[in-house]
């Protein structure tokens, strides 16, 4: 493809201005994604590097260590206890016996079942006491992935803490070594709420990401790898175990028998897509439409409009999408107003209808999203557009623009250019947008072609509600929601990162603020 | 030469003005379409010759009866149960959101672009995708079903410091100069955060508060999930959502309509108490990303 100097295209005709932006967005994008490849090389490669620096100095401080140092590698703190740093030893030690109590009474056992996830399953056994075949429980595959991965967390902790020990006892033997003082537990104690007074604030934050969102992420994505659903449950029906990548086989691959979970798939993703497009950019458009409409010069009452529009994001979603969702039912009030005033014949199926790949019922849960939406949509466009200077609109009035080319030239570039990031994080997030599809429609009207084992699947379904109806459906199967999950990160992530690497605005951070 | 100038602005003005009707007809209308759901729930919940859905807007006979039924329905608890939840998380998101932005904003320490990198990729992962475990691990604690209310309040608060970005941008705002001067003052990081950054940051607490305390209203699919089908531990949006499905309907619709007008009017009247903080707050994250 040809680049044009900045001379070159502004002589190009409008049309070709336009083909030519298109062009090289499009071409911008295998480059951003051989970036994002060379990114995690390069990752790897800083790893193993990394990994190999670390290792030459663990060596070196041994050998140049003293005893107090190279006693510290088998007992952890004990360096820094005998050079009088008691406080901090101390904790190292406890933390070293904490880990080798759990390793010996839990951590070895869940590690020794991790690979088979259970060996003994529910089975039938003989009670001498009855005289009776009874049913006795096993391992609980469940509790050993958990605890498996929770066992595998602690090593690293482990590992990274022993580092950081020999590491204190290295820079403590070149302070005392240049005559300098070591901190004392009360400094140590002090500086919690000083210079790293930032560990004292992330420690709860963090303790809580780690447990209830990282743990359960990387559980899940195990997850993906077993057996796991209603059947093998684990426990009380049987053991579930590692099956590879057969569940991505049965997700992706296009001939697969019984339920075709691919072409299931594929249609929910374009769905999702769809909607996720329209969902973002008719609220954004239209939200900064009326936006621009109140803030006009010489419209009154500014205030009266903005607070209802307000009014209705204050009333809690469930309301108002549960009841819009009646409204428009079959035997709905916006029906009966209809028959009542004879502009219908018959009752129209707003919910129901399959017509076109069920179009009115997308298009309905588009245009009452545009209801939810607009007043966010109108808050951020009112905030932006009044910090647009107002000199700009004024000059371009003296150059004989219209009201069109003010808006073309002007505004939209403002606003695309201040919410280019905020434009991707509604898209991702209506993609995971599991109320309104919910709520509106519970993924009606049922796609019979697509329906299968794991539960009737709608025309209205996003990927998100359908991981929703797999996990509580009949079969539960927990190894496809998992894996569909996989998907929409995966999804997610290539379009933020295409989207990162081609939009100027987000490149240059610092320029915006 | 001057009629022609008069003439010209004469026309303009008879432009805008036109433009400014259509303006006005158009919020007119638009008012109208946003206000009439509202408008139909609190006509729909004073209905009593009926409790299912019917196609006229105007009730026939008035009444408070369905608000009386919901009295004696669990709704009460629900609405305790969403109340308590709704409290409790305000209270502790609102600090873990602090701290985390706070931390974010000021502080550069080793990690801290590789910790915002993971919080980020983390956030593209379906929450829902966690469910399954979290409720697996609540339920070993004893707390779902009947005691879903603080296994709610814990999964809530746990994740929340990952929801940052609004009050990290706020503190980027407040000049560092303000730090720097306390600290050569002799002030600790702890103590300028106590005496000077939280008395200016005053908008944003109330912002994040007022987030958290509205979020637990609407929030379904979680709640739906831990609470299990057990009536005590419902919040309000599990609990009327299952009036309104195909075996309650008919009996519980109006009661819906009531039960909607009581969450909503708490909620609304403290939202529209504190706007001005919540537009402060959406405007500032929107741009800032």
């Amino acid at each position: 493809m040809k680049k044009y100097s900045d001379l070159e295209f502004l002589r190009l005709s409008k049309g070709e201005k336009f083909l030519y932006k298109l062009t090289s967005f499009f071409a911008a994008i295998p480059r951003a994604i051989g970036r994002f490849f060379m990114k995690i090389a390069l990752f790897f490669k800083n790893l193993g590097v990394g990994f190999g620096k670390e290792l030459a100095d663990l060596v070196m401080t041994f050998k140049n260590g003293d005893w107090k140092t190279r006693s510290s590698y088998l007992v952890m703190g004990f360096g820094s206890i005998a050079r009088g740093q008691v406080l901090r030893g101390l904790m190292f030690l406890l933390f070293e016996l904490v880990f080798i109590f759990y390793m010996i009474f839990a951590g070895a056992h869940w590690l020794s079942l991790l690979p088979s996830l259970g060996k003994i399953g529910p089975h039938e056994e003989y009670n001498a006491v009855l005289d009776a075949y009874t049913r006795v429980y096993g391992d609980n595959s469940f509790k050993i992935l958990l605890y498996g991965v929770l066992t595998l967390f602690f090593i690293v902790a482990f590992i990274y803490t022993w580092r950081l020990n020999i590491q204190q006892n290295k820079l403590a033997e070149e302070y005392l070594k240049s005559g300098r003082r070591l901190k004392t537990g009360q400094d140590d104690l002090r500086s919690l709420v000083d210079e790293q007074f930032y560990k004292t604030l992330l420690a709860l934050p963090l303790t809580g990401i780690m447990v209830f969102t990282v743990m359960p992420i990387v559980f899940m994505i195990l997850v993906a790898f077993t057996n796991y659903d209603g059947a093998h449950d684990g426990y009380n029906n049987a053991l579930f175990g590692w099956v590879g990548l057969d569940n991505f086989r049965t997700l992706l691959s296009w001939s697969g028998s019984g339920v075709n979970y691919s072409a299931t798939f594929g249609e929910i993703l374009t769905w999702t897509l769809i909607w996720a497009f329209f969902a973002t950019f008719t609220n954004y458009f239209l939200g900064m439409f009326v936006a621009m409409m109140i803030n006009k010069k010489g419209i009154k009452l500014k205030k009266v409009w903005r607070t209802i529009l307000v009014m209705t994001i204050a009333i809690p979603q469930f309301i108002s999408l549960l009841y819009v969702s009646k409204m428009f039912a079959k035997n709905g009030i916006v029906n009966g107003v209809l028959l009542d005033l004879g502009w219908i014949k018959q009752a129209i199926d707003f919910w129901g209808s399959q017509e076109h790949n069920a179009l009115l019922p997308r298009v309905m849960v588009i245009l009452i999203n545009i209801w939810i939406g607009i007043p966010y949509l109108m808050l951020i466009a009112t905030g932006i557009l009044m910090n647009i200077p107002a000199d700009l609109y004024e000059s371009s009035r003296i150059d004989g623009a219209n009201a069109w080319q003010q808006y073309t030239k002007i505004t939209l570039p403002y606003m695309l250019f201040i919410t280019g990031p905020y434009l991707l994080t509604s898209f991702t997030g209506n993609m995971n947008n599991f109320n309104v599809i919910f709520l509106l429609t519970g993924g009606a009207p049922t796609n019979a072609a697509a329906s299968g084992a794991s539960g009737s699947v709608g025309f209205t379904d996003l990927l998100i509600t359908w991981l929703f109806k797999i996990t509580t459906g009949a079969e539960a199967q927990y190894y496809l929601a998992s894996v569909v999950g996989i998907m929409v990160f995966v999804v997610v992530a290539v379009i933020s990162l295409v989207v990162y690497n081609v939009l100027p605005s987000i490149k240059n951070e610092e320029d915006f603020q | 030469m001057n009629e022609t100038l008069e003439k010209r602005s004469m026309g303009l003005r008879a432009s805008r003005t036109i433009s400014n009707t259509i303006i006005y007809v158009i919020l007119i209308v638009m008012s109208v379409v946003w206000l009439i759901p509202f408008f139909c729930i609190v006509l729909q919940s004073f209905r009593i010759e009926s409790t299912w859905q019917v196609g006229y807007v105007i009730p026939r006979q008035w009444g408070w009866d369905n608000y009386r039924a919901l009295w004696n329905s669990d709704f009460k608890r629900w609405y305790l149960n969403t109340f308590i939840i709704a409290l409790a998380v305000a209270a502790l998101q609102t600090i873990i959101v602090l701290c985390m932005s706070y931390t974010l904003s000021r502080f550069r320490f080793k990690m801290r672009d590789g910790l915002m990198r993971f919080m980020l990729i983390l956030g593209m992962f379906p929450g829902m995708l966690t469910m399954i475990i979290l409720y697996r691990v609540l339920k070993d604690l004893g707390l779902t079903q009947a005691n879903a209310v603080p296994g709610l309040i814990l999964v809530y608060v746990a994740s929340s410091g990952m929801g940052y970005y609004v009050s990290k941008g706020f503190f980027d705002t407040i000049p560092k100069s303000l730090d720097e001067a306390a600290r050569v003052d002799g002030a600790t990081r702890a103590q300028v955060l106590y005496k000077i950054i939280l008395p200016l940051a005053k908008p944003i607490v109330i912002y994040t508060i007022l987030t958290a305390f509205m979020a637990p209203w609407g929030d379904f699919v979680f709640a739906k999930y831990v609470s299990f089908g057990t009536s005590a531990g419902m919040n309000v949006a599990v609990g009327m959502w299952s009036w309104l499905q195909q075996d309650m309907i008919g009996q519980k619709y109006t009661m819906f309509c009531a039960g909607g007008v009581i969450v909503a009017i708490p909620v609304t009247i403290l939202f529209m108490c504190l706007q001005k903080y919540y537009v402060e707050g959406v405007t500032g994250g929107a741009v800032k990303g």
